[in-house]
């Protein structure tokens, strides 16, 4: 008995080194060659890491550029905060997060740039049994609805925006995320934008303090408990929304239509407000609640963050190119995941940002156009 | 007492290393029993040595939120990260009284498991049922949690949540509603389920610990098979099998995954089974990938401090329990 244990026990070592041994010597080839990638045939490797919510659009975006291009880009979907944590010890080559970050974050990281990169949508999600046509909300109800001073789904001020439509006598029952995300971060970015109660209570963040509730993990969790729960509302991104075939309400914007979240209603709100933005904007401004009949008003981009010099110019050109190209000739691979692509000018506006970047130590820019 | 004349051996060398003094078994005899020797004590202390440095890391990165708000973390109940205010109450709460219903769940089934198992199950039919118990400790914890999601919480909800909160929720705040399903009550049940294994094997282990002689006595002196095992064999067991209970709890304070997915994730303090509520593991699982404010972040290792030493606290005593069963008891 004692022998075949011995005998098992050996072979569990001897396989578990050879697997060891295996992909050490599989990551030797890119690893090595990254240290003298000076030569431009050299394969580059790049690492990142953050947001989880573009994680699909990235790797699908780096898997296709790295099929033609001498460049394999590793990303890390960790979280926001992981992603701002780490670009910022520089322990990986760049960042990604939903929300911009804040002037605590960015006086330990100076310059780093934020280059928006897809638009996403924020859906509201609801479970109201008996109603087949989508519910209307506008921006003061459904911020009193996540306050919990709606209790009821025929509440006169639900009933006044859907005329018609049989809302039944049931408890409205608030779902939320409970992982910090930056789902969070744009959903109550809206309802601070258009409920000043809201504003003044709760406020805008990642995690915030919910005032009723549940609490689910992640958008899928979200999306399982509203489904489940009758009388549910709960925010999550189009995408899901889409997915677990949950309806989602009509959201009043700023020009008083009633707009579904949608691809198209996304790039719509980017449009006006790339209008705002000038050539030296840093684009950390927010895009809730824009101007424009079309617009859905629950929308935010996510970001790239780069650092504005990069020690290893191979690196920084690999870099710059293979998010130039993401911009440039992702927009429909974007799309099929739902996600907005960039309105064109604001496109132009963040690729001639990127030739910024310089390299080296004698810090030469990049240049925009490689 | 005379010296030892190894050590004597060892003492009259030129060179007396520390390791000597401390371990003489590692300085003596031929190069390969040394080697063999300071290799295993290398991998036996790499343990210790990794507790301790995780609790000082731990500590040092949950400074700044010792600093800021002392004792009242402690007993602060307002979670808000938009103010940096944190107070860990509602957590500490939620984290005991989540784990403590599932022990006054599992307990009666572990041990009624147990002593059925060891004293009464023909061995046919004990050795299925000891494995299927077993195989539950192996099922991983967000199987648990998808299971009881989608199954034990929409049961939960219409076959004892509505009925009770309906009936009895006005007058016994304990069941007051409304029933959302997830609550404390879902995480103790699916917490139950979760350390009921762990429970039963090692009561299990304490009862059959219980020397062949004292069940011998007992029958001889006319006992029933009853009275031997309620008078008998019972109390014998019973530190040990409080240790293993205290054990099925340490397990339960520290479960993340399947808590987190049913418990409704809210940070209050209410008298109700059926209120979501919020543990320390679950907030630290769900909050510390997008905690990006220094102070926030370490308000949430301050919380892991807290749950590190809870734990360590539970399994402690139940290791001693555990351990004065198994000294006094035969084999």
């Amino acid at each position: 008995m004692k022998r075949i244990w011995a005998g098992s026990l050996a072979l569990v070592l001897v396989s578990g080194l050879a697997a060891c041994g295996g992909s050490e010597g599989g990551s030797a080839t890119p690893g090595g060659m990254a240290k003298d990638q000076q030569t431009p045939q050299g394969v580059v490797s790049l690492t990142g890491a953050g947001a989880t919510f573009p994680y699909p659009i990235y790797s699908k975006w780096f898997d296709t550029y790295g099929r033609s291009h001498p460049v394999r880009v590793t990303y890390g979907s960790i979280g926001s905060g992981g992603g701002i944590r780490q670009v910022t010890e520089k322990t990986v080559d760049f960042g990604a997060s939903d929300a911009p970050m804040n002037e605590e974050e960015l006086s330990k990281a100076p310059g780093m740039l934020h280059i928006p990169t897809v638009l996403g949508a924020v859906t509201v999600a609801y479970n109201v049994p008996g109603v087949q046509q989508p519910i209307r909300l506008s921006g003061e109800v459904l911020g009193d609805m996540f306050l919990g001073r709606i209790r009821k789904w025929n509440d006169p001020r639900v009933a006044a925006l859907n005329p018609g439509v049989p809302l039944p006598d049931r408890d409205v029952i608030v779902v939320y995320r409970t992982d910090g995300s930056g789902t969070t971060f744009v959903f109550t970015d809206y309802l601070s934008a258009v409920n000043a109660a809201w504003k003044q209570q709760v406020g805008t963040g990642k995690s915030v303090r919910w005032p009723t509730g549940l609490g689910a993990k992640g958008n899928e969790g979200v999306a399982g408990q509203v489904r489940q729960t009758p009388g549910a509302i709960g925010y999550v991104e189009l995408a899901y929304a889409r997915q677990a075939n949950l309806q989602t309400a009509s959201v009043e914007n700023r020009a008083g239509q009633f707009v579904q979240p949608s691809v198209e209603a996304t790039t719509a709100a980017a449009e006006e407000i790339s209008r705002e933005i000038g050539p030296t904007s840093d684009f950390r401004i927010s895009i809730v609640n824009p101007e424009g009949t079309n617009a859905y008003p629950i929308a935010s981009w996510t970001y790239l963050l780069v650092p504005p010099q990069i020690e290893n110019c191979a690196k920084a050109r690999a870099l710059v190119d293979v998010i130039r190209w993401s911009l440039t000739e992702g927009g429909d691979q974007a799309r099929e995941l739902h996600y907005a692509p960039l309105p064109e000018g604001v496109r132009d506006l963040v690729i001639e940002r990127l030739g910024t970047v310089t390299c080296g130590p004698d810090r030469q820019p990049v240049g925009a156009a490689g | 007492m005379q010296p030892i004349p190894e050590e004597a051996g060892v003492t009259a060398g030129p060179a007396r290393s520390p390791v000597a003094r401390l371990a003489p078994a590692f300085a003596r005899g031929n190069l390969a029993d040394r080697v063999y020797g300071l290799t295993l004590l290398a991998m036996g202390l790499t343990i210790p040595v990794l507790l301790a440095f995780l609790l000082f890391r731990v500590g040092v990165s949950a400074l700044p939120a010792l600093r800021e708000f002392g004792w009242g973390f402690v007993t602060g109940t307002d979670w808000n990260p938009v103010e940096s205010q944190f107070g860990a109450l509602p957590f500490i709460f939620g984290t005991l009284a989540s784990s403590l219903l599932a022990v006054v769940i599992a307990v009666p089934l572990a041990v009624g498991l147990a002593i059925f198992l060891t004293e009464l199950a023909p061995r046919w039919l004990a050795a299925p049922i000891a494995f299927g118990t077993e195989l539950l400790a192996a099922i991983p914890s967000v199987v648990y949690g998808l299971w009881g999601i989608f199954v034990m919480v929409p049961w939960l909800r219409r076959t004892i949540q509505e009925p009770l909160a309906n009936t009895l929720g006005d007058t016994i705040p304990l069941f007051r509603g409304p029933a959302y399903g997830v609550s404390i009550l879902a995480a103790g049940v699916i917490l139950a389920i979760m350390i009921v294994p762990f429970i039963s094997a090692v009561s299990r282990e304490v009862l059959a610990a219980v020397p062949r002689v004292q069940r011998e006595g007992a029958l001889a002196l006319g006992a029933t098979r009853w009275e031997m095992t309620w008078q008998v064999v019972l109390p014998y067991a019973t530190p040990g099998i409080i240790g293993a209970v205290i054990l099925g709890l340490g397990r339960a304070l520290g479960e993340t995954m399947a808590v987190t997915m049913v418990i409704g994730n809210r940070p209050d303090i209410t008298a109700s089974l059926f209120a979501p509520g919020y543990t320390m593991a679950s907030v630290l699982a769900n909050e510390f990938a997008e905690a990006s404010t220094d102070l926030y972040l370490a308000a949430l290792m301050e919380i892991a401090l807290i749950l590190f030493g809870i734990t360590i606290v539970v399994n402690t005593f139940a290791r001693l329990m555990v351990w004065r069963v198994a000294r006094r008891g035969g084999r």
